[in-house]
């Protein structure tokens, strides 16, 4: 079904999921959402499958025609939302309906932000995903960020928006870069190819977010990284948040649409949560690194996982059920009332006849 | 024989099986790739095979890093002598020169070679597919003549289309889609090399021998316009 048609395009906004897992192998890369956190909680707040796929804008948004009604969320970079003129809230879900004009505008703070819709972005799953790979122009809305007159379609949701409008993520759960940006590495796999010095330059200098950026990876700019013996090495697999530093010592962190293998030493991998805090990061950020052991990691992604669980638990919670009449047109209408967090659960119970009781 | 285990971050384990570009050595790796893939380990995700190690991503809440490993190892303990054995040719139509490969004629120069002798030498190897990678449908070949060696351009085209075939330092390599690229491009074929339709979305595997076969622009033509 088209739900929104897209009246001004942004600068780059393009259709993501969770990623492609599994064609790597095939030196496709897995694309995907750079920011989960932002993405996972918008899909979230409208009760979507964490795989539904959402719109990633970069630096300033779309502007969109509802051309149904529908239920929306924004999370991520602060592009001041508006509703037919009128500023809406990021990081809650709430209704849309069908003509009103959705306009995100230039990021204030952070850099990407995610716009899901219920029932999810319905663009055909090529291998295993909904993402557009933009280097190898093919998924998400025919293979490219969107243009102006495009139609995006949505699924099918069962998802009432009574349910689930009012939801709101809790105050500070999702926050743009601080003035310094703290990212930590899993040294390896070829910290064994730097010397001692340039381990340490690594792990004590403060290093710079480049211009040059997009989905593919970041480059940063710094005190020099030194190599043992060249920046060159055997070709091989870099996953999502690799560092790869070449001959001229200043490290390129390797994102979403990068490449599936290269010939330049890495130095270390950035812990995932961390590298959606980077996707967040305009030209100019100051970043610092620091280290982490694989099992504080670990540690670290379960905590991580959990923040993302509760966060659905705190919606799902509800409150003791209870009955109200309700009059309507003469007639009486028994109706329960469940409060959860933030909203409501309202439904029908039976019709009934007469009268309502007192104390209802 | 043990292997070296790195991690790659919280949720990538390389296996290096070894240090060098050798066609045996890769041939384990590719080996150790499918035995991977085969045993459906609870929490692997892909393994990537390269030129001398495996990647195998994973999720650890689902499976530790040292369980892995040992998985893993036993793997490979299991595995028999892996020799070559009737590896899938493919071949590669191409036509040489003029409009559709730019820079034969830099080749032939820098080489000394005249453009026939430059297109002999190319489609004489038979040349191993050691892994895909770099951009989606890119096999790594190896087995070019070193005779062929030429250094990539100074400042790298914007746009090489889809099937370019190309040459630079000791590599050849066909362009799958359009891209930049700083390779000396000498040829082209129609062949699709990438189809994100199909599940397996590449026609050439690790593994895989290629060769080149000169044809002539028509059979170029008639190739990328689909008629048979």
């Amino acid at each position: 079904m088209e739900a929104l048609e897209v009246v001004r395009p942004g600068l780059l906004s393009t259709v993501q999921d969770r990623g492609r897992v599994g064609y790597q192998k095939y030196g496709v890369p897995t694309s995907g959402a750079m920011d989960h956190t932002a993405f996972r909680a918008a899909n979230l707040l409208v009760d979507n499958e964490e795989s539904a796929a959402a719109l990633e804008a970069t630096g300033e948004g779309p502007a969109l025609r509802a051309l149904t009604d529908l239920v929306v969320a924004i999370v991520g970079a602060d592009m001041e939302p508006h509703l037919n003129g009128r500023p809406i809230e990021s990081g809650a879900a709430m209704g849309v309906r069908r003509g009103q004009l959705l306009e995100l505008g230039r990021a204030r703070q952070g850099l990407r932000a995610y716009l899901a819709i219920a029932g999810g972005i319905d663009v055909p799953v090529l291998l295993g995903s909904r993402s557009t790979c933009l280097p190898a122009a093919f998924g998400g809305f025919h293979g490219r960020a969107l243009r102006t007159g495009d139609c995006l379609p949505v699924g099918v949701t069962g998802t009432r928006p009574l349910e689930i409008t009012g939801r709101r993520l809790p105050a500070g759960w999702w926050g743009a870069p601080h003035e310094v940006l703290t990212l930590r590495v899993i040294l390896g796999p070829q910290e064994d190819r730097f010397t001692p010095e340039g381990i340490e330059t690594f792990l004590t200098g403060t290093y710079r977010l480049a211009p040059e950026m997009d989905r593919m990876g970041v480059r940063l700019q710094g005190p020099p990284i030194a190599h043992r013996s060249g920046a060159d090495i055997i070709s091989d697999s870099i996953p999502w948040g690799a560092i790869q530093v070449p001959a001229d010592g200043q490290p390129i962190v390797l994102l979403a649409d990068r490449q599936t293998t290269g010939g330049y030493t890495k130095i270390g991998v950035i812990l995932r949560e961390d590298t959606y805090r980077l996707a967040q990061a305009t030209p100019g950020q100051i970043v610092r690194f620091c280290r982490a052991s694989v099992q504080e990691a670990h540690a670290a992604w379960r905590a991580y996982e959990a923040k993302c669980q509760a966060l659905l638990q705190s919606w799902q919670r509800w409150g003791d059920r209870r009955s109200y009449a309700l009059r309507l047109g003469g007639r009486s209408y028994r109706v329960g009332v469940q409060e959860g967090k933030g909203m409501y659960r309202v439904a029908i119970e039976e019709r009934v006849e007469g009268e309502p009781k007192k104390g209802e | 024989m043990p292997i070296r285990f790195l991690d790659a971050g919280e949720s990538c384990l390389v296996a290096e099986l070894g240090d060098r570009i050798d066609i045996a050595l890769n041939l384990q790796v590719r080996a150790l790739g499918l035995a991977v893939e085969r045993a459906w380990l609870a929490g692997v995700q892909e393994a990537v095979p390269t030129y001398r190690s495996l990647a195998i991503y994973y999720d650890p809440l689902v499976i530790g890093r040292d369980a892995l490993k040992n998985q893993v190892q036993s793997l490979r303990d299991s595995l028999g002598d892996e020799g070559e054995k009737a590896p899938k040719i493919m071949e590669i139509p191409t036509v040489y020169g003029g409009e559709h490969g730019p820079d034969l004629d830099f080749v032939a120069g820098h080489t000394g070679f005249s453009q026939d002798e430059v297109i002999r030498l190319h489609t004489e190897p038979l040349y191993h597919v050691y892994m895909l990678g770099f951009m989606a449908g890119f096999a790594y070949l190896g087995g070019l003549p070193e005779r062929l060696s030429v250094p990539r351009l100074a400042t790298p085209r914007l746009k090489v289309p889809a099937g370019s075939v190309g040459i630079a330092g000791t590599q050849t390599g066909v362009y799958p889609l359009e891209s930049p690229g700083g390779w000396r491009i000498i040829g082209r074929t129609h062949l699709r090399l990438f189809d994100a339709s199909d599940q397996v979305p590449t026609p050439i595997l690790p593994g895989d021998k290629v060769r080149f076969v000169r044809i002539e622009k028509r059979e170029y033509q008639k190739g990328a316009s689909g008629s048979p």
